[in-house]
């Protein structure tokens, strides 16, 4: 049972990689530390990925999810102003809520994987032994385009609705912002600005005082 | 015959609540004059069909009419109906009740001459004979009830006449309650007879009685007494409220805040001697119950003797009067307790007559000193009132049983008759009649004596000189005078001592019982019963009472300082009226209000309106604080909160289900 | 090879720790976002494990839609954050607490 092959290594190598620069995002004081260990797990579990034979996944996970969303993430922590200072407060206080919370949580997960409950030692590797005929993005991409196109549609919908959706969000109206226009300053007339109003006085004058004070 | 006897009856009845009605709805567009003149005329016509209902019963020996006007209520097998029985014993009552309500009718005339409320008072007097006639002549319980309450309304009414005076409205209060104390007792014998007797007509309850003596009824688990014992306490519960005897006797002194002629009527002549009536009625239940005739005869001694000694004291010439009219009910229960019913009733004959005399004459000085009742205010008056003064010295030799007068013949046929009895509480009852025979004449002369003999006291001043009253006061004075002198010794043979008495077969006594039987073995004749007085040793206590008051009051005032200082405890005991009034108002009152403080303040508001109204309130509002606590608006905590649910999901289902 | 029950203890530890990221994060709300997607990345290795060891592909065709599902979310969720700063002035979780109750 405990042979351990070269494979072993690797993952628990990449094992340990993941699960630490996991502890830092969590942990991590500086959001562009935590954003930055997040790309280390990401690269980490990527290589996993590849450990079990899924090449295209494992390749989409960097381009995609490391490429992109991490790149948004790093671009939205270094456009907000978040303070040093009041990162701390009240860390060390939860953080045993936490971490009875993980042991918990793993814990039973652990237990739960125990062989009396699944029979996970029959899912050996021999199979691995032979390599397939087509390549595993040959494979995807059949199982894609034919079972489950429908549903690649509708992701394809829920992209667009996602574009749709930040971008609305995050717009800004530019009419809060005050421009000057010249075209319609040229086309300004007097008529439509001024207007003179006739009103009687409020005190009206006599003829006398006025002729006697008259120039 | 029958029928037409029926008719009278009912038109003796229905008179005089027409005038009250015509009086007390039209009397203030009518005036004064038409009023009360439409009012003495219908009572003034009732009480000449009553003479005639007289002479046909007793005279004519009639027969009873017992007759069945309206069928009120029927259920199941009760039937509730307004009827009437004329017997021998309800047509002396109407013609005594009737004469009287005449006489104060008229004397009204005079006495409330210029009151605002004339016509309201002629209505109300009115209104009190129709309710005394329908408890009279009731034949069933239930009838009897009707005029028994009528006639403690009508009492209320008239006691608070007056009703800015806060002393007559207390005191009207507290003659209205008095009475309903005793109705508790009144309705649960009307209940108990219906339930053992299965009927509340007369004639069907003593029909039954013979059958009904074995039973007992058990009021206190494991202790039984007889029925008929118990009927008759309750129904004497009632009597004691109704005719005052000691404890419920609390309100009469207080009734006098009432004008006078309504004192004279209905707390002396009529209303408080229904108690009296009603026991007379019942004779044949009361014979049966040796113990209730001990009570009887216990609480009317004590009555008879203790309301006597108050008399002595007081300052009021009402209230001296009203303890006389205290004592006198004793006497009158005494007789009831000694199965002397027919004394009884004659006792009642005489003493309406001349305590209304009374009453009438005291109320004519009131009004001739222009309502001063302090008796120290007042004094010899005997030349300047000489009917009133004349008038009352009738009265009160008649009240103090001075041979010939009527009330001599009457005391001293109950005061032997108490000594023959052989019941329980006898020889008790018959010291305290014995010595009431001393203080009866002490206190009356005493009244007499204050008011009428001795310098001047008053105040007489020339815009309202003392003369005599009108005629319309002093005919009801001699009008009343006359019987008092005279009644007595007219009735004396015929109601006690005849073959067949007035009251006849009204009254039952059993044989054991029979005193008046034994008295007359030695009576020969009334002229004969009055010379011979001097035997007796009543004769010689009263006028021993009359000196003792002529000496003290009227020839050396220095004797009564005397006795004051001397006995100076028993005079402030006796000036408390023995602490009655205390004790109820301490207990009955105070106890009432507190019990009403308890219910409110702690019951209502702290209990009821606090903990549970409010309460709930409350902790619906102190969960929800908690409650809210929960909804802190962060995400982790929501987060959290979840997990923890995943958590334990999970972990029930590692565990197994 | 390791077998299948380290690949799986390697995903619910990587849960753990986003949750516990989640819920001991007070100071940063994009550190609550990247806790998020700490896990989904754990259940995305999940399914590739699982489909690994079932020897069906299935299992990567749905990390495919979950990526980009995951994807979205994080661009809408930065989104909602950006204007969230425009309002508040601050990214403290702690001062997101317009539903106290």
């Amino acid at each position: 049972m405990l042979t351990v092959t070269p494979l072993h290594i690797i993952f628990y190598i990449f094992a340990a990689i993941a699960i630490s620069s996991g502890i830092a995002v969590v942990t991590a004081q500086n959001p562009i530390r935590s954003v930055l260990s997040l790309v280390v797990t990401f690269f980490a579990m990527a290589v996993i990925w590849m450990m079990l034979q899924a090449e295209f996944l494992s390749l989409v996970l960097l381009l995609v999810y490391v490429g992109a969303v991490m790149t948004l993430f790093l671009f939205v922590v270094m456009m907000l102003n978040s303070d040093r200072e009041a990162k701390y407060g009240g860390f060390v206080h939860y953080l045993p809520w936490g971490i009875l919370i993980l042991l918990l949580m793993t814990g039973l997960i652990i237990v739960a994987l125990f062989p009396n409950y699944f029979t996970l030692m029959m899912y050996s590797s021999e199979a691995n032994s032979a390599l397939p005929v087509q390549s595993n993005l040959e494979r995807i991409g059949t199982l894609l385009y034919t079972d489950y196109v429908y549903p690649f549609e509708i992701a394809g919908v829920i992209l667009l609705a996602a574009i749709i959706a930040a971008i609305t969000l995050a717009h800004r109206d530019p009419r809060r912002r005050k421009v000057q226009d010249p075209a319609k300053q040229s086309l300004a007339r007097r008529e439509d600005n001024v207007r003179l109003v006739k009103m009687p006085a409020e005190n009206p004058i006599k003829r006398g005082d006025n002729d006697a004070n008259a120039h | 015959m029958d029928n037409f006897l029926s008719v009278l009856v009912l038109s003796v009845v229905l008179l005089p609540l027409l005038g009250a009605l015509i009086a007390g709805l039209l009397g203030k567009k009518m005036g004064v004059l038409v009023t009360h003149r439409i009012t003495v005329t219908l009572v003034g016509v009732a009480f000449l069909i009553s003479i005639y209902l007289f002479q046909q019963m007793i005279i004519n020996q009639h027969p009873n009419v017992n007759h069945l006007f309206y069928t009120w209520a029927v259920g199941g097998s009760f039937q509730f109906d307004i009827g009437i029985l004329l017997d021998r014993l309800s047509v002396v009552m109407i013609t005594v009740v009737l004469f009287v309500s005449l006489m104060v009718h008229i004397y009204t005339i005079g006495y409330m001459a210029g009151d605002p409320g004339y016509q309201r008072f002629f209505s109300y007097v009115s209104l009190f004979t129709f309710a005394m006639l329908v408890l009279v002549l009731a034949n069933n319980f239930l009838l009897l009830f009707f005029g028994w309450e009528g006639v403690g309304l009508v009492s209320y009414l008239l006691i608070g006449f007056w009703f800015e005076r806060e002393s007559a409205i207390t005191g009207s209060l507290k003659a209205f309650l008095a009475n309903r104390v005793g109705d508790v007792g009144f309705i649960l014998a009307i209940a108990a007879i219906l339930t053992y007797f299965g009927s509340i007509n007369y004639p069907d309850v003593f029909r039954q009685v013979p059958s009904v003596l074995d039973k007992t009824i058990s009021i206190i688990p494991g202790y039984d007494v007889s029925v008929i014992s118990v009927i008759c306490l309750l129904l004497f519960i009632g009597a004691m409220a109704k005719s005052a005897q000691v404890p419920l006797h609390v309100w009469l002194p207080e009734s006098m805040e009432g004008p006078t002629p309504i004192s004279a009527l209905i707390h002396a002549a009529t209303m408080v001697t229904a108690g009296i009536y009603m026991v007379a009625r019942m004779s044949p239940l009361f014979e049966y119950s040796e113990t209730v005739l001990s009570t009887i005869l216990i609480i009317g001694g004590t009555t008879a003797f203790f309301m006597g000694l108050l008399a002595i004291t007081q300052f009021d010439i009402k209230r001296v009067i009203a303890y006389s009219t205290l004592s006198q009910l004793g006497y009158m229960a005494v007789a009831l307790g000694a199965s002397a019913y027919d004394a009884a009733i004659f006792h009642l004959i005489t003493h309406a007559f001349f305590k209304a005399l009374l009453f009438l004459a005291a109320g004519s000085v009131i009004i001739a000193l222009h309502h001063e009742q302090d008796m120290r205010n007042m004094g010899g008056l005997a030349k300047i009132l000489p009917i009133t003064y004349g008038t009352f010295l009738i009265g009160s030799l008649a009240l103090s049983a001075i041979p010939p007068f009527s009330g001599f013949f009457s005391k001293d046929i109950i005061i032997e008759a108490v000594q023959l009895s052989h019941v329980y509480g006898a020889s008790y009852a018959y010291y305290c009649v014995l010595f009431g025979a001393f203080l009866t004449p002490l206190y009356i002369f005493r009244a007499l004596f204050m008011t009428f003999h001795q310098n001047p006291r008053y105040h007489n001043d020339s815009h309202h000189p003392v003369k005599e009253s009108p005629w319309t006061i002093c005919l009801p004075l001699i009008a009343l005078a006359i019987p008092s002198i005279f009644v007595g010794q007219i009735l004396i043979s015929p109601m006690l001592f005849t073959q067949t008495k007035i009251l006849g077969n009204s009254i039952f006594v059993l044989p054991q019982h029979n005193v008046i039987s034994e008295i007359a073995n030695e009576y020969h004749g009334a002229e004969l019963m009055a010379l011979t007085a001097g035997k007796s040793l009543t004769f010689w206590l009263g006028m021993g009472g009359i000196i003792t008051a002529w000496l003290c009051i009227a020839m050396y005032p220095a004797w009564a300082q005397f006795f004051k200082t001397r006995f100076s405890f028993i005079y402030a005991i006796l000036l408390r009226k023995y602490g009655f009034d205390e004790f109820n108002q301490v207990i009955l009152v105070q106890g009432t209000q507190n019990a009403g403080h308890l219910c409110y303040d702690v019951s209502d508001v702290k209990m009821i309106d606090g903990a549970l109204v409010n309460g709930s309130g409350r902790l619906i509002r102190w969960f929800a604080a908690a409650a809210r606590r929960l909804q802190t608006g962060y995400i982790y905590h929501y987060a959290l909160i979840m997990v923890i649910a995943i958590v334990a999901l999970l972990a029930w289902y590692v565990g197994g289900f | 090879m390791p077998t299948l029950t380290e690949f799986l203890i390697l995903a619910a530890i990587l849960f753990g720790l986003g949750i516990a990221g989640i819920i001991i994060n007070r100071k940063n709300l994009i550190v609550l976002l990247m806790s998020l997607e700490l896990i989904l990345l754990s259940v995305n290795t999940n399914f590739v494990a699982f489909s690994h060891f079932l020897k069906n592909e299935i299992g990567q065709v749905f990390v495919f839609f979950i990526l980009t599902v995951a994807a979205s979310e994080a661009a809408i969720g930065l989104a909602i954050l950006v204007v969230l700063y425009r309002k508040l002035n601050t990214i403290d979780v702690q001062s997101l607490d317009a539903l106290k109750g």
